[in-house]
């Protein structure tokens, strides 16, 4: 039997069946709801016809990858997961698609998204990167721990509030710290923080003319609190602390408070925690200036200039961010589970409210950040817990291995200030924003 | 002749032996042991040793979130076929500079050897650049060339120091008995160099099996080995540790494997010629 025909058959529809078959590649982060997203992906796949082709990374490779393929027009990926950082430096480079079809479409309801939010994603008013999900950061609390030092959490505390009760519920003897906070160095680990926190504070990190900002009061007040807190009421070997590690020593009732991200919620109150029933949640400190120390940060979803297929992409991400999306998580996970802080109706809808009971506190946080304000005094950038300038990725790494050094002994606040004064001096004046 | 060693300090090297054994061992049995607990127990602390709740729906989650038969296959490839390509370039290479050297010779290899100093991120662009316009990027055939070029000095300078062992006389030998140069190279060099040749093969594999930065930085994918499969369950928002456990232990386990029945080889090849 002659099997040319055969062969030849089977290629021109293989041939045939892979030209008309769109593949988008989407790059993106590995946590909980991104791997949601993921599962639910079959479904877009079988109402529009267009395979996805997933590549699913530790964040900081992911921002590695995806930026090195976006400067140079590698073209490797169609939809990117990038943050409130990236999103408004990359569109000002036109390396992002416009959302307009998103923004035109009545039933995307571009509206609905959360404007503290959408402000961090748009440029000049338009729209570059949908978001997934949103967080900030907030207190959460052991409400019994807090019981037997004879304290009551308020909603709004404040940093003098949050010292005493840290102080209060430290008990050495059972393993009990009073506050546990990030220590580990990176600009997305205690610069995060310490960026939030410093906002609440006064503090800022340049001046009008992009002078760095560290010999003021206000940052040594805010080092200065910082440490205090860490020393009398922290965990040991807290300069290696990051979001993981304080989880897990929250988790396993070692935590009096934990200030970080409002998305650690449904993790303290989960299934892995071994004190879910005893958690209260409030509003990031302030210190009666204004201004509340938590961050602001959304991962979302963007199109790269480079893509080829970004007619399918925009539908892709139309899709994973509607109000539709939600439901369908709702629908198969419950609504606990749905990716927050991203849309107002759903902190309108009663079964959200009464499944998520950190709901109103994650909303009220997000609602109380303001990135083109973040600070008591003016400054020249926008972003709450970053500055969004290209340099700033590199500088705030710097300066959080020296308070992450100062956290761990190795130096003083005020040496930590100085140096930091002096290399983001430096750094600033090479890369030309100080003439 | 055999130095005579006693009973206790033969007891006592294999103890010490164990225990060296052991501790370099130790991270690797963690990560076994943390593939078969819940991720509850995986962070618990004071940790437990051994799996109190034993559960393979680790590895269940892995494989409905990621393709590891894609991973391994690409790992394979990338593996096998970089270490053929660069003993294709490097035998010939290193029989020139081992029995035909130059003035020149030594520099060429100091050079070779330097280009393993300079930082992989410090070409990062360049080779992006170009493997963008050659449409490389994401292919198993790219990521073959680029994990070639990494590995060639190694394959080179090993080559060179196992064939510097073998008397030139007998080369010479054939060459008298009418051997052309190809014959002098198949027929007579790399025989009596196969163990060399076998440990330079394998350390490669491994070599190439373990590269991370190259083939997680140029696939997206497609092309993805199982580097790029570990790296998607590890999260700095999210407790995946188990999860984490389960890819690194599927990830490890055929290399492992590999080095375990290869040895003999392996240690032969690494001491050939020092006993001369």
């Amino acid at each position: 039997m002659k099997l040319t025909p055969f062969i030849v058959g089977a290629l021109t529809i293989a041939l045939a069946s892979s030209a008309s078959a769109e593949t988008l590649t989407i790059a993106t982060v590995n946590n909980g709801d991104m791997v949601r997203m993921q599962a639910l992906s079959p479904a877009f796949t079988k109402a529009t016809g267009i395979d996805l082709n997933w590549v699913v990374l530790e964040e900081n490779t992911l921002r590695q990858n995806v930026t090195t393929d976006i400067a140079t027009n590698g073209g490797q990926y169609d939809v990117m997961t990038i943050g409130t950082y990236e999103a408004p430096i990359w569109a000002k480079q036109d390396w992002l698609v416009p959302l307009d079809g998103l923004s035109a479409d009545a039933a995307y309801d571009v509206n609905d998204i959360l404007p503290a939010i959408r402000g961090g994603l748009s440029v000049d008013g338009k729209l570059y990167a949908a978001p997934f999900y949103g967080e900030s950061s907030m207190v959460m609390y052991r409400k019994d721990l807090m019981e037997k030092a004879g304290l009551t959490m308020p909603d709004a505390p404040t940093w003098e509030f949050i010292g005493k009760a840290a102080r209060a519920m430290t008990d050495r003897a059972n393993d009990i710290n009073g506050i546990c906070l990030r220590g580990k160095a990176g600009w997305g680990e205690n610069m995060a923080f310490l960026t939030a926190m410093s906002n609440s504070f006064g503090a800022r990190w340049f001046d009008e003319s992009w002078k760095p900002q560290f010999d003021q009061p206000e940052w040594k007040a805010t080092l200065d609190t910082y440490l205090g807190l860490m020393t009398d009421a922290g965990p040991a070997g807290a300069s290696s602390n990051g979001f993981n590690e304080n989880l897990t020593l929250f988790q396993q009732g070692k935590c009096g408070m934990w200030i970080d991200a409002t998305v650690a919620a449904s993790f303290v109150i989960g299934k892995d925690s071994t004190v879910a029933d005893k958690v209260g949640f409030a509003l990031a400190p302030d210190n009666g200036l204004g201004k509340r120390g938590n961050w602001l940060w959304a991962w979302s979803l963007a199109i790269p200039k480079s893509s080829q297929h970004a007619e399918a992409a925009e539908k892709f991400i139309n899709w994973a961010t509607n109000k539709d999306y939600l439901a369908t998580v709702a629908s198969s996970e419950g609504w606990a589970n749905v990716p927050p802080g991203t849309r107002t109706s759903l902190y309108a809808n009663a079964d959200y409210q009464a499944a998520a009971p950190f709901a109103k506190m994650t909303l009220d946080s997000i609602n109380a950040a303001d990135p083109t304000h973040p600070t008591v005094k003016p400054v020249p950038y926008v972003g709450v817990q970053f500055v969004a300038i290209p340099e700033f990725a590199g500088i705030a790494t710097n300066v959080g291995q020296l308070f992450s050094a100062a956290l761990a002994g190795q130096m003083s606040a005020d040496d930590a200030l100085k140096q930091a004064q002096d290399s983001t001096t430096r750094d600033m004046t090479r890369a030309g924003y100080i003439k | 002749m055999a130095r005579n060693v006693s009973t206790q300090a033969k007891v006592g090297f294999t103890i010490g032996a164990w225990v060296i054994a052991l501790l370099l061992f130790s991270p690797i049995l963690w990560t076994i042991l943390t593939a078969f607990k819940t991720e509850g127990e995986a962070i618990a602390n004071p940790p437990t040793f051994l799996p109190q709740h034993f559960t393979l729906e680790n590895f269940g989650a892995v494989q409905d979130r990621s393709d590891y038969i894609k991973h391994v296959t690409n790992s394979i490839l990338v593996s096998v076929g970089s270490t053929l390509l660069g003993l294709i370039i490097g035998i010939p290479a290193a029989w020139s500079m081992a029995f035909a050297p130059t003035k020149r010779t030594k520099d060429i290899l100091m050079w070779m050897l330097s280009t393993k100093m300079m930082p992989a991120v410090g070409v990062l662009i360049p080779i992006y650049l170009i493997f963008r316009d050659l449409r490389l990027l994401d292919t198993v055939h790219g990521l073959t060339i680029i994990m070639t070029l990494i590995n060639l000095p190694i394959i080179i300078w090993m080559l060179y120091t196992y064939f510097k062992e073998i008397p030139v006389d007998i080369l010479e030998a054939a060459r008298m008995d009418g051997a052309e140069l190809w014959n002098e190279i198949v027929h007579v060099l790399v025989p009596m160099a196969v163990p060399g040749i076998a440990s330079t093969l394998l350390l490669n594999v491994i070599l190439a099996w373990n590269e991370s930065f190259w083939t997680i930085t140029l696939t997206s994918g497609r092309a993805g080995t199982l580097t790029a499969f570990i790296s998607s369950f590890s999260s700095p928002q999210g407790l995946f540790l188990a999860k984490l456990s389960a890819a690194s232990l599927l990830a490890i386990a055929p290399i492992l494997l590999l080095g375990w029945f290869s040895q003999k080889q392996l240690v032969r090849g690494l001491t050939f010629g020092a006993v001369k």
